[in-house]
């Protein structure tokens, strides 16, 4: 190669260089400040926070790792971690009957895309539209307890479905599985339906029964997108916000801890308390998270299915 | 099988799926059902009965202009066409420098996007808020779209798995018919990308739809930057047990939910299929 041709491919390769790096700086600024302004300096600001008695405006104090203390010694902070449980277990029933009706939906069935889109559409209503349609299902002699009363239960010992702090959370909860149940369901249909037919094909020449297909084939299939749901329902059973916020905004113990956060720094002047919760919250995510990865590559290590 | 056994089953089915299907319309139905009532007619007639006419709809008019529906759904429909276009935008733009470039800084880039969705943004909102007042970005639509697209990484990571599944080979032979990275960009893998965008829009769409807390949180003047999800908040107050008219609000928000629903089925299956899967 002469000198004149190696110059020219340097200039171009140059040329190429710098163009390259004007790609990447023009396309990244506009999403990474956007990232830096929306995530990653709340973060900061939210440790930050956490070390201080504070409301949003006026004088703060420093004061160390007191609003942590707080958080693990509040009886309100720790109600609201117990809530979670009732929504890890609505979470356990959204998953079963999700499966379970995907399976169903997944052979012939007549009007198959009818039930489908019935189950499936409460997860288009909106937040607060949710709000009001639960309020009013619950209310005492309106919708649950007419349905109730048409299938012999007495209307006088029905309880207080929202009031009640016996019964409340779960009335609460249950509706995030009317809520969730259709996504989780469309999700497993998905995965069900990437199964190459040839397995159905073959267990059918075999004659195995339905029953036989769901426990043979579908299921050890859809073992990693289950587990998978699994761990992302805990995970979301910690930070559940939106039922209990808008059906009873937290009243009658059925605050949440992500609800009780958000009363404790808009409504309280909390916020150094609060950052601090959303802190302890982020930590059980992480670690969540951290233990889920490794949770799953220790029962799927060997890519089982395909399916992911 | 024995064929008794099997006729068992089968019934056993359809009565499980006749009964998620009544759980499911239940609420809705008797919402339905209560629109219609008058006020009178609502105080004696079972939450289970049917209205007594379909045609009253004085609970429609009062609740569209007592929550100012005709505004919400004028605000809402710009924030929805600027929070897609957004994120669309910024989505594709950061994928591509991801997927088809390897420079100094590439994998904390990518880890920093990635990262983001490990953080419910819900958690995030006692901070953000101080940064949103302080930007001047509290009652103001671009400022409730630029958090909207900020913070919802599920674009960037659907768009990045799509960049990833188309050759690189492609913008090879495009950069050595002379075009140049931008043209690559823009008129080779954006068209390309379709699919993606599809699946982009529905999921975020309906997550906007929806969305009713970071609304209510940053769109504090109801009067003015009222949405389809905020709109109903009115009827906390004074309105509080007026059923009648909450029910036909709540009908209001619903009917182009069922709309959309009904013609982008297909699509929105798909999408939620899709991008259910995050990690």
């Amino acid at each position: 190669m002469d000198t004149f041709q190696k110059t020219k491919l340097q200039s171009i390769l140059d040329r190429r260089e710098v163009q390259k790096w004007m790609v990447i700086i023009t396309f990244s600024l506009t999403p990474l400040a956007l990232l830096i302004t929306f995530t990653y300096l709340p973060f900061a600001k939210m440790i930050e926070f956490s070390f201080f008695k504070m409301k949003y405006l006026g004088p703060r104090d420093f004061i160390g790792l007191e609003n942590y203390q707080d958080v693990f010694t509040r009886t309100d902070t720790r109600a609201a971690i117990l809530n979670s449980f009732y929504y890890m277990g609505a979470g356990v029933i959204q998953l079963s009957l999700a499966l379970y009706f995907a399976t169903v939906l997944s052979f012939k069935v007549r009007c198959g895309n009818f039930f489908k889109a019935t189950l499936f559409f409460p997860f288009l209503v909106c937040g607060i539209a949710m709000g009001f349609i639960f309020r009013y299902f619950y209310t005492r002699g309106l919708v649950l307890d007419s349905v109730l009363a048409l299938v012999g239960f007495d209307k006088e010992i029905l309880p207080f479905w929202l009031g009640e702090r016996s019964i409340n959370n779960y009335s609460i909860a249950a509706t995030s599985i009317w809520r969730y149940m259709g996504q989780s369901m469309v999700l497993f249909i998905g995965a069900i339906q990437s199964i190459s037919p040839e397995f159905y094909e073959a267990a059918e020449i075999d004659g195995a029964t339905r029953m036989q297909q769901f426990r043979y084939i579908i299921f050890p299939m859809l073992k990693p997108i289950i587990t998978l749901n699994i761990m992302l329902m805990i995970k979301g059973s910690f930070s559940a916000f939106e039922g209990p916020y808008v059906i009873t905004n937290g009243m009658n113990g059925t605050a949440t801890f992500v609800v009780l956060m958000h009363q404790l720094a808009h409504e309280a002047g909390k916020v150094g308390l609060a950052s601090a919760m959303a802190i302890v919250l982020l930590l059980i995510i992480i670690i969540g998270t951290i233990l889920q990865k490794f949770l799953y590559n220790l029962l799927f290590s060997e890519k089982s299915g395909g399916i992911l | 099988m024995r064929p008794k056994t099997q006729y068992a089953l089968r019934l056993c089915t359809y009565l499980s799926l006749a009964l998620g299907a009544f759980v499911s319309l239940l609420p809705l139905v008797t919402v339905l059902f209560a629109s219609f009532k008058t006020p009178k007619e609502f105080g004696f007639s079972g939450a289970l009965a049917f209205p007594q006419s379909w045609m009253y709809l004085e609970n429609y008019s009062t609740a569209w202009e007592k929550a100012k529906m005709m505004l919400a759904f004028w605000n809402t429909s710009l924030i929805l066409i600027f929070t897609l276009a957004g994120s669309i935008i910024t989505g594709t733009m950061i994928a591509y420098i991801l997927s088809r470039f390897s420079f100094k800084g590439r994998t904390l880039l990518k880890g920093a996007f990635l990262m983001a969705n490990l953080i419910p943004g819900v958690t995030m909102q006692v901070s953000t808020y101080r940064i949103m007042t302080s930007l001047g970005l509290v009652n103001s639509i671009p400022g409730i779209v630029m958090l909207y697209t900020g913070t919802d990484i599920i674009a960037i990571y659907i768009f990045l798995q799509f960049f990833e599944s188309i050759p690189h080979s492609l913008d090879e032979a495009a950069y050595i018919d002379g075009a140049s990275y931008f043209t690559i960009f823009f008129r080779i893998l954006f068209p390309l990308v379709k699919p993606a965008t599809v699946t982009v829009l529905i999921l975020k769409g309906v997550a906007v739809y929806k969305e009713y807390y970071l609304a209510n949180l940053y769109l504090q003047s109801k009067t003015r930057y009222v949405t389809v999800s905020t709109s109903l908040y009115t009827f906390t107050g004074e309105y509080g047990n007026q059923y009648n008219y909450i029910c036909a609000g709540v009908m209001i928000t619903i009917i182009p939910a069922l709309i959309a629903f009904i013609f982008l089925q297909r699509y929105i299956y798909n999408g939620i299929a899709r991008g259910a899967v995050k990690e």
